[in-house]
C-alpha cells in the first residue's frame, strides 16, 4: 500500500506546530497503525530527520498508552479499537491519513503526537481507590457481589484511562472517564464506604482540570476503544446529585 | 452557601439547566394544549384566556396565578440561559485548538445546535410576547379579543415564517433536551433508557405539529 500521511510536528510544549505531509510507499496491510509509523520513523532516521513522537506500551490494547486521532476519529475507523490494534488493511491503497495528537487545554502537547495525561491521574487520587487495610488478602467469598453488579462494575472497570473520550468530547470533557471510575468502585460492597465522598472529590477534581462539561452528544460513548456507555455518566449525575444535595458529603 | 457551591460545580449547573428546562418543557405543553382551543372559535379561546387570570380564585385574586406563573417561567429561563452560558464558556476553554479533521460519530442536527437554536428561540419568545402579549409589535392588537389577535397577526406571511421557524428551532431543541433531562439528573437504567428517547421524541413532536398548525392555519383560510 502506499499511502500519504499528514501528522501533527510539534517539537516541545508550547511550541507552535503544523501539520506535515509524509508519502509512505510499501506499507504491508498486516502491519498494525503503530508498526506503519514505525516503519516511517525508521525511513525519517535514515534520512537524518526528527522521529515522529508517540505514545505506546503494550500493543496489545489494554495498556491505554497509544492513542491519537486518525482521520477525525480517536483510535481511528475501527470501532471498539485502540491504535495499537488497528490494522492498516481497514485503510485503502493511495488514502491519506490524518494523525493528530489528542486536543483538550486539559491534555497539553508535550510532543508531536504525545500529551500530557496527567489530570486523570489527579482525578483517580483524588478518590478512585478504596481505603482497606494492606495484609493478607482476604478470602474471596467473604463478601457476595450479586452477579450483575460484578458484570456491570467490571465493564466499567474495563477502562484504561486512554483519553479518547476527551479527545472525542466537542467540550473536551472527562465525563466518561471519571464516570467509569465512579461506576466501577461505586457497584462493589467495598466501595461503599466513601461511596459519597468519591463522588464529590472525583468530580471537584475533574472540573479544577481543564476539562468541559458534558452536553449529550454520546461521542465519548462511540470512540471508546472498551465500549464504556453513557450510563456511567448518568450514574455518576446520580451519585453527585444525592450526595450534595441528600448527603454529608 | 450550599446551594451556591452546588451551582458552582458543572455538574450542578447540568441539574440546574434539566430543572429549569423541564419546567419551560411543563409551560410549552399547556401552552400548545391550550392554543389548540383556536380551532373552537374566538369565545372558547377568549373565554379560555379570560379563565387563567382567575385561576386560583378565590384564594389568588384576578390575575395573581397568572403572575406567579410568570415569574417561576422567569426565573427558569434566566437560571436556564445563565448555566448554559457559563457552561458553554468552560466548555470553549476546554477545547482550544481544532481538530484538522473532525469526524461527528453520534451526535445529532439536534445536539449540535442547542446553543445556537436557544438564541434563536429567546429571541422568538422576546418577539413572541411583544406581538401577542403585549401587543406592541402587532398592527391591531385588542387586548380582550386574544383569537382576532392570533389571527390577524398570522395573516402576515412573514412572521408567520418566523413563528414556524422559531417552532422548528424548539423542536430541535426539545428532543435533545429532553432527552438530556434524564440523563442530567441521572435517571437511566436498561428500560428507562428506552422510554426516555421515546418520551423526548413524542413530545418535540406534539409540541412542534402543534404549534406549527396555528399559523398554518390561519394562512390557509382554515382560521379566519
Amino acid at each position: 500500500m502506499n499511502l500519504t500521511l499528514y501528522v501533527w510536528r510539534q517539537a516541545g510544549p508550547g511550541e507552535p506546530g503544523a501539520m506535515k505531509r509524509y508519502d509512505v510507499p510499501d506499507v504491508s496491510p498486516d502491519m498494525s497503525f503503530l508498526e506503519m509509523l514505525d516503519v516511517l520513523n525508521e525511513r525519517l532516521l535514515e534520512r537524518g530527520e526528527e522521529p515522529i513522537a508517540f505514545d505506546h506500551d503494550c500493543r496489545e490494547g489494554i495498556c491505554g498508552s497509544c492513542g491519537m486521532v486518525i482521520n477525525g476519529r480517536p483510535h481511528g475507523p475501527q470501532r471498539k479499537t485502540t491504535a495499537c490494534q488497528l490494522h492498516m488493511r481497514h485503510f485503502r491503497d493511495g488514502d491519506s491519513i490524518y494523525v493528530e495528537p489528542w486536543r483538550a487545554a486539559a491534555f497539553p502537547v508535550i510532543k508531536d503526537l504525545v500529551v500530557d495525561r496527567s489530570a486523570f491521574d489527579r482525578i483517580i487520587e483524588a478518590g478512585g481507590y478504596i481505603s482497606v487495610n494492606a495484609g493478607a488478602a482476604p478470602e474471596a467469598n467473604v463478601i457476595p457481589v450479586p452477579k450483575d453488579d460484578a458484570e456491570a462494575a467490571f465493564d466499567a472497570a474495563a477502562c484504561i484511562g486512554c483519553g479518547a473520550c476527551v479527545a472525542a468530547c466537542p467540550n473536551g470533557a472527562a465525563q466518561l472517564f471519571t464516570a467509569a471510575k465512579i461506576t466501577h468502585l461505586g457497584l462493589m460492597p467495598q466501595g461503599q464506604a466513601e461511596r459519597q465522598r468519591r463522588v464529590v472529590k472525583m468530580v471537584a477534581q475533574m472540573e479544577d482540570e481543564a476539562f468541559g462539561s458534558c452536553t449529550n452528544h454520546r461521542e465519548c460513548e462511540a470512540v471508546c476503544p472498551k465500549g464504556i456507555a453513557i450510563t456511567t455518566i448518568a450514574r455518576m449525575n446520580r451519585d453527585y446529585l444525592k450526595a450534595r444535595l441528600f448527603g454529608k458529603g | 452557601m450550599w446551594i451556591v457551591d452546588f451551582f458552582r460545580s458543572a455538574l450542578g449547573k447540568k441539574a440546574v439547566m434539566a430543572v429549569t428546562g423541564v419546567v419551560l418543557f411543563g409551560f410549552v405543553l399547556g401552552h400548545m394544549i391550550g392554543n389548540l382551543k383556536l380551532y373552537q372559535g374566538p369565545e372558547k379561546l377568549n373565554g379560555y384566556a379570560a379563565a387563567l387570570r382567575e385561576v386560583g380564585a378565590p384564594f389568588l385574586a384576578h390575575g395573581e396565578a397568572l403572575w406567579i406563573a410568570r415569574l417561576v417561567l422567569l426565573a427558569a429561563v434566566v437560571l436556564h440561559i445563565l448555566a448554559a452560558w457559563q457552561l458553554t464558556l468552560i466548555n470553549r476553554r476546554a477545547r482550544p485548538v481544532a481538530y484538522v479533521k473532525q469526524v461527528s460519530v453520534a451526535s445529532t442536527y439536534a445536539s449540535r445546535t442547542m446553543r445556537w437554536g436557544g438564541v434563536i428561540i429567546l429571541f422568538f419568545v422576546v418577539y413572541h410576547l411583544l406581538h401577542l402579549t403585549f401587543g406592541s409589535v402587532h398592527p391591531d392588537f385588542r387586548a380582550e379579543d386574544v383569537y382576532r389577535n392570533v389571527v390577524v397577526g398570522f395573516q402576515n406571511p412573514v412572521v408567520s415564517l418566523f413563528y414556524m421557524l422559531a417552532q422548528l428551532a424548539l423542536g430541535l431543541h426539545l428532543y435533545h433536551g429532553l432527552w438530556s433531562f434524564f440523563q442530567s439528573l441521572g435517571m437511566s437504567g436498561p428500560r428507562l433508557d428506552v422510554l426516555r428517547r421515546r418520551f423526548a421524541v413524542l413530545f418535540a413532536l406534539v409540541i412542534t405539529a402543534g404549534n406549527l398548525s396555528f399559523p398554518l392555519a390561519v394562512l390557509s383560510g382554515m382560521v379566519s
